[in-house]
């Protein structure tokens, strides 16, 4: 065992302490500005102590939204981020393991080729095409659709990369202990991959679905109706530019509001997020 | 690598990889090809009449002080992000590899930034920093420092770095931690017998031992940089003050918003897909060696 010297340990602490001090001090702030009066926050008279209008605020920014910018209940924009979070994990996912299903477990023609189309848009992030894409989605009548918010999102390299690897490892025998028992493509698929693949699934799933809950530039360009944006998008459109006219509070509310599902998902699933965050670098 | 035992069918395979080829021939082949077609052509002023220009749209945009200025100022923005993020997240990990007690407990205090989407960092941020209303500001005049990063074009840069390096904080954190837990306690062990000191022990035999963990984050740091950083931008300071805080990726949205020239930003489109096919070749290249490690 290497000597831990019991100062070199309280130096630890005390850095470990003002790193989580860094890293929360803006989201304290936030949570602090939500429950105080917008004239205190506008006059730079903000108190760093916890104010009297937490219900207040947090019902109004839920159920009514800000009175000038947006006019939209955060309720609403909450819902559509999360259907569209939901549809592109769940999307990528489907799509992605049966495809690596059928480029592992078969051999055809143009085998090869369909794989490197795939994996090769992993070099494409939606942020270097988003024009043509935006005019393939206007072209299709999907602007302003959950459909056009996940479906260029949904295509994933990634995942499918993830589902290769795994299921080369599986061993050989399964498949013919299968095969001796009478089962075909689907029945081996259904019964005996998807029961192995489930952490794999569920470690992918805390990934994209944070991913997806934080889109923000590809909603930005294909929503214009007001009740299908998403909470990010919501959150900027009511920061105003001029100062005066910002409702802190609410605008506070809604930051601390778009990220507690993520930061719950993270908290609560640590082990999951972990294994999902290193395996998706791979 | 190939399993040896297999499925036979001649319509099944095709029909499981049909929805995702779909998806990826729609949406992303099409509009790639789409954007490199459009930035050899030119189109008058009405829509009404295009020419094949071959490389006039590149010339021109290369050309062009503005976006020279952006492409600089994309990579100060990358490099900053990447070393300020990264050496605290090393300090911090090197704590938390320590056996203390409440390990698991800083793990997960300092892990969950992770979750803020990009436009919720520059809201935080930008609320912290406002000069007339931020809290840190008022702390910045309080010492004297004359802050206004609405009319700064430096300050609002700051801004920008210091807000994308908080959010990429707990994911070098987390990889990190990773990097010097599989690192051989037996090894540390013998540098100790042999009589280095900690700070020795770091330099010589831990840092270098993380090299392949430090240049894997610095890609991945980097790639963030030039796209992820878009929703902070944007919600902090659109760009501004001038072009101050406009990168390549800001660029191109906001040259496409105005809708002008459409030839030049699909130019601009294909120069990005360029640096992250280069960028992506880079982290695969590094990736196999570490296979090999």
């Amino acid at each position: 065992m290497v000597e831990q010297e019991g100062i070199q340990r309280y130096l630890a602490h005390v850095i470990l302490w003002i790193g989580i001090a860094i890293v929360a001090f803006p989201v304290y702030l936030a949570f602090i500005a939500s429950t105080q009066d917008n004239a205190a926050i506008a006059n730079g008279q903000m108190s760093l102590l916890p104010g009297g209008h937490f219900l207040e605020t947090y019902y109004q920014t839920i159920f009514v939204g800000t009175s000038g910018s947006t006019r939209e209940p955060v309720a609403t924009m909450m819902l559509n981020s999360f259907v569209m979070a939901l549809l592109i994990a769940l999307g990528k996912i489907a799509i992605s393991i049966i495809s690596a299903y059928a480029i592992v477990y078969f051999r055809f023609p143009f085998r090869m080729a369909m794989f490197w189309l795939i994996f090769i848009t992993l070099m494409l992030p939606v942020e270097v095409r988003i024009y043509p894409t935006y005019k393939i989605v206007a072209d299709l009548h999907l602007l302003d659709s959950y459909a056009g918010l996940s479906l260029p999102l949904i295509a994933s390299a990634t995942a499918t990369l993830l589902f290769r690897q795994f299921f080369m490892t599986v061993p050989d025998e399964l498949l013919e202990a299968s095969r001796i028992d009478g089962a075909g493509p689907f029945r081996f698929f259904w019964d005996t991959l998807l029961p192995l693949s489930r952490t794999n699934m569920a470690a992918l799933f805390v990934i994209l679905f944070i991913l997806g809950w934080n889109q923000y530039l590809w909603p930005l360009l294909i929503t214009t109706r007001d009740d299908m944006q998403t909470v990010q998008i919501g959150i900027r459109k009511m920061i105003t530019t001029t100062d005066a006219l910002t409702e802190w509070p609410i605008v506070m509310a809604t930051a601390v509001l778009a990220m507690l599902p993520p930061v719950l998902v993270v908290v609560v699933m640590q082990r999951l997020f972990v294994r999902g965050l290193v395996e998706t670098e791979k | 690598m190939q399993k040896q035992s297999v499925f036979q069918s001649r319509l099944l395979p095709y029909a499981l990889v049909a929805p995702q080829l779909a998806v990826v021939l729609i949406f992303f082949y099409w509009p790639a090809a789409q954007a490199v077609l459009q930035s050899f052509l030119l189109q008058d002023a009405f829509g009404l009449s295009t020419t094949f220009v071959w490389f006039d749209n590149y010339q021109e945009l290369l050309s062009q002080p503005d976006y020279f200025a952006a492409i600089v100022r994309t990579f100060v923005f990358a490099f900053a992000i990447a070393f300020s993020s990264l050496s605290l997240a090393l300090l911090l990990a090197v704590m938390a590899d320590k056996p203390l007690r409440g390990g698991a407990l800083y793990r997960t205090l300092l892990i969950w930034p992770y979750a803020v989407a990009p436009p919720v960092v520059g809201v935080l941020w930008v609320f912290m920093l406002n000069p007339s209303l931020g809290v840190l500001a008022r702390g910045l005049r309080g010492m004297g420092i004359d802050w206004n990063p609405l009319l700064d074009g430096n300050q609002a840069a700051l801004l920008i770095i210091l807000a994308a390096a908080w959010k990429q904080i707990s994911y070098n954190f987390l990889f990190f931690l990773a990097g010097l837990q599989s690192i051989p306690k037996s090894v540390i062990e013998a540098a100790a017998i042999d009589g280095a000191r900690p700070m020795r022990r770091f330099w010589t035999v831990i840092f270098p031992l993380l090299a392949p963990t430090i240049f894997f984050l610095l890609v991945v740091n980097i790639v963030y940089a030039f796209f992820d950083t878009f929703g902070i931008i944007d919600t902090m300071t659109r760009g501004g003050p001038g072009n101050a805080t406009q990168t390549l990726v800001y660029k191109v949205y906001v040259d496409g918003l105005l809708g002008g020239n459409l030839g030049s930003s699909a130019a601009q489109s294909v120069i990005l897909m360029i640096i992250v096919v280069l960028l992506t070749a880079i982290q695969f290249r590094f990736v196999e060696r570490k296979v090999t490690y």
